[in-house]
């Protein structure tokens, strides 16, 4: 087996090694146990005490989603605000200018909300202030908001009724001191001995081996990217993200920058099996997705260890694959594992170019971001992985005639329609912006914006219209990443795509966390020979039809017209 | 929303100050201790900085060994990709292009023999190695402009090999810019 595949297979079992003691102390932390992270105990009551906020205070679901819902709009604001003002604020040696109303809105939109569609290059659109005081700073509380949301519905779902479902500012404080800080700050310190730059030094002249005058942009890197992985980011430094020789020196760095952004999704998984003492659930809620990874992954590696069909036929030799928009120190493998991961946790940061990947791959990745739950960004890919669970237990509860039953709690009218229409929106606000910017493409195409409408695209025919899919997919999905060739600094794209971003990150946070608060609130029936068991690999496939039929099924039009037509023009 | 807006503020004060102040200063005071110092590491050729080690720059004179393909020009102020699509019609035209002039500068090297990542672009432009089949392809060109004999340019491209990491994990490679400086180094 070649040293690609090998790296491959050992990234991902390195993962998983280390993904299932994470989740354990995950548990551990938010039911309140020791854990080796004690001493940090000092620095969560001095936070708690600045900020006036007393952890003992219990919150109903609804006071969790106000919580959330206010701090997050106190971010916004202040996002904004710097965004506009980068350009007489401090810390800018490479004196960069502000960034225009509507790219800060849709930037501060993209960070707040985890997704981190960059409609701006670092180099030139942000500052190392706007860089470390808005993005980094976002990068860490908005993951932190993903698993404080997440660990109120573990809460619900225990089997004590209730509407107490514990304090919203400590699991969130904690989500940072206990988990995002301390393990950023390891991953940071070994980018720093791999070549990542440090320093808030400005960008550096030399004159080339061939004489050409050279402008290299660097900056304190290691820190923001550390935790742009781990907080299942994505939102890099430089324009070209992890696949930037300085956001991403080597193989070792790649390893663990791929490790870091899929171990707390996966941990939270195990998480959910220690803190309700259900693993065998869990098993079966990782199984899914891992089956899920699996079927998106194989495509894609085969398609691009096989190389580009047209240039094969120009008589190149392609030993390991297709190369274009990839880097040599990566190869085509790991960049197609890359490229799924990124795309099926909701990470979207790159360490090759997807817009040239094959159309396969292109499809593969696409699908990661609809369905959004094949283990998810960090807290809500398990968020949407519920709205599936729930739908899968109405449906197996329709199939055998009895009333549906989730961990105890009657699954009623209410719950089902929160469920549908979470379901439903992901595609809704997709396809809908899918339609509105092929519109103005056809007949807006002179308009005066900075990218005309005819100029949007840059590639002709059907992978030009992937392009447009893939914006809007990615924005639903909170995902970041995207085909980069499209024209999307401009007021339609950065409007547009911020609404949607909006959209696809609250509600299915809301939606969640109302139905495990109204089910927490219901009478606990035990379990009974008639029950329907949610550990099983039969309820298993059941999610997994769910979600075929919800998520993939209901893009399949829109898919066909784009990466699947170009597959077989591709020959 | 009022109960929650006072200690949402003075949260997000508290938090800005450790997440954006403390940790990346930490993480700036540890990297003084690392090779680069923290501002990158360079490579220096006579006394004089020559370039980044982990950057690639830009090299089209026949006696040096050539990188990839850079859609961004190996403008290391920006960076990026072609970002054409793998059926792009306009792109594939571009890639025949660069097989050409490829084959013209190298004449005795047959298509087959073109790994593809020397006409294709890097994903960030500044994509700083090579497959030791994308040097060794170029040795015979950089051996008979600089009349040294091909056995030479040959050993000095195996000893610039860097293996996969731990010999196990990911490809080889060879680091362009360090391999001409060594190239200029041999003359002498």
């Amino acid at each position: 087996m070649n040293t690609e595949l090998t790296g491959v297979i050992f990234t991902y079992l390195l993962t998983l090694a280390l993904a299932i003691p994470l989740g354990r102390y995950i548990a551990k932390v938010f039911k309140g146990e020791k854990t080796w992270l004690d001493f940090l105990a000092p620095l969560d009551r001095f936070i708690f005490r600045f900020s006036g906020i007393d952890t003992k205070r219990e919150m109903n679901w609804k006071q969790h989603l106000l919580a959330l819902l206010t701090i997050n709009s106190v971010w916004l604001i202040y996002a904004f605000v710097c965004l506009m003002a980068q350009g007489h604020l401090p810390l800018n040696p490479d004196a960069n200018p502000g960034q225009s109303a509507d790219t800060a809105f849709n930037t501060a939109i993209s960070f707040l909300v985890n997704c981190n569609l960059q409609h701006y290059s670092g180099e030139s659109g942000a500052t190392y202030f706007t860089q470390h005081f808005v993005f980094m700073f976002l990068h860490f509380v908005s993951a932190a908001t993903g698993i404080a949301a997440l660990v109120v519905v573990f809460r619900a779902m225990k089997d004590k009724v209730t509407d107490k479902l514990g304090n919203f500012w400590e699991y969130f404080v904690k989500s940072i001191t206990r988990v995002l800080l301390p393990i950023s700050f390891v991953i940071a310190v070994i980018f720093a001995f791999n070549g990542m730059t440090t320093s808030y030094a400005g960008k550096d002249t030399f004159i080339s081996m061939q004489g050409d005058t050279v402008h290299v942009s660097r900056g304190p890197v290691a820190p923001l990217v550390a935790i742009k992985h781990l907080g299942t980011n994505g939102g890099g430094w430089f324009g070209a993200n992890s696949a930037h020789p300085i956001e991403n020196p080597n193989y070792l760095t790649n390893t663990v920058e791929l490790v870091a952004q899929c171990v707390i999704p996966i941990a939270l998984v195990f998480a959910l099996g220690f803190y309700l003492n259900k693993k065998k659930f869990a098993y079966v809620i990782f199984g899914v997705m891992t089956l899920g990874m699996l079927m998106l992954l194989i495509p894609t590696m085969n398609a691009e260890l096989h190389g580009n069909p047209a240039i094969a036929k120009m008589g190149i030799s392609q030993p390991n694959g297709a190369m274009e928009g990839k880097e040599v120190r990566f190869g085509p493998a790991n960049s197609a594992y890359w490229s799924i991961m990124t795309t099926i946790i909701s990470t979207g940061s790159v360490n090759s170019m997807h817009d040239s990947a094959m159309p396969v791959s292109g499809t593969m990745m696409l699908l990661g971001m609809m369905v959004n739950c094949f283990y998810g960004g960090c807290g809500v890919g398990i968020l949407n992985f519920y709205i599936f669970i729930i739908v899968a237990v109405f449906i197996s509860g329709l199939m055998v005639g009895r009333t549906p039953e989730f961990l105890g709690r009657k699954i009623e009218a209410r719950e089902m329609k929160i469920a549908s229409l979470i379901a439903l929106l992901h595609p809704f606000i997709i396809l809908v912006g899918l339609a509105i910017s092929s519109y103005f493409l056809v007949n807006v195409a002179g308009a005066d914006w900075a990218v005309k409408p005819s100029a949007w695209l840059n590639n002709p025919g059907t992978h030009g219209f992937s392009e447009m899919l893939y914006e809007y997919t990615s924005s639903a999905a909170n995902n970041g990443s995207g085909f980069e060739g499209l024209g999307d600094g401009n007021i339609f794209w950065n409007y547009t795509t911020g609404i949607v971003m909006i959209l696809g990150r609250f509600l299915p946070i809301i939606g969640p966390l109302a139905i495990a608060g109204l089910l927490a609130n219901k009478k606990y029936i035990p379990e009974s020979a008639g029950t329907l068991k949610s550990d099983t690999s039969t309820f298993g496939l059941m999610i997994f039809a769910v979600i075929v039929i919800i998520a993939a099924l209901s893009f399949f039009p829109s898919l066909a017209l784009g990466p699947i037509a170009e597959h077989f023009s591709l020959k | 929303m009022k109960t929650y807006l006072l200690p949402s503020i003075k949260l997000t004060l508290i938090l800005i100050v450790l997440l954006a102040g403390i940790y990346p200063l930490a993480i700036a005071g540890i990297g003084k201790f690392t090779p680069g110092k923290g501002d990158g590491e360079t490579i220096s050729y006579k006394g004089r900085v020559v370039g980044y080690a982990n950057i690639g720059q830009k090299f089209t004179k026949d006696e040096y060994f050539w990188g990839r393909p850079s859609a961004v020009d190996y403008n290391a102020a920006g960076s990026g990709g072609s970002n054409k699509g793998p059926s792009n019609p306009d792109y594939l035209k571009q890639v025949e292009g660069r097989i050409e002039d490829f084959m013209k500068h190298n004449p005795g090297v047959t298509r087959s023999q073109i790994p593809v990542e020397l006409v294709t672009a890097s994903g960030s432009g500044l994509d700083p190695d090579l497959s030791p089949a994308g040097a060794k392809v170029q040795v015979a060109r950089v051996a008979k402009v600089r009349g040294l004999p091909v056995d030479a340019v040959n050993k000095l491209v195996d000893e610039h090999t860097e293996q996969p990491l731990l010999g196990l994990f990911g490809p080889a490679k060879v680091n362009v810019l360090k391999l001409n400086v060594a190239l200029d180094g041999l003359k002498k």
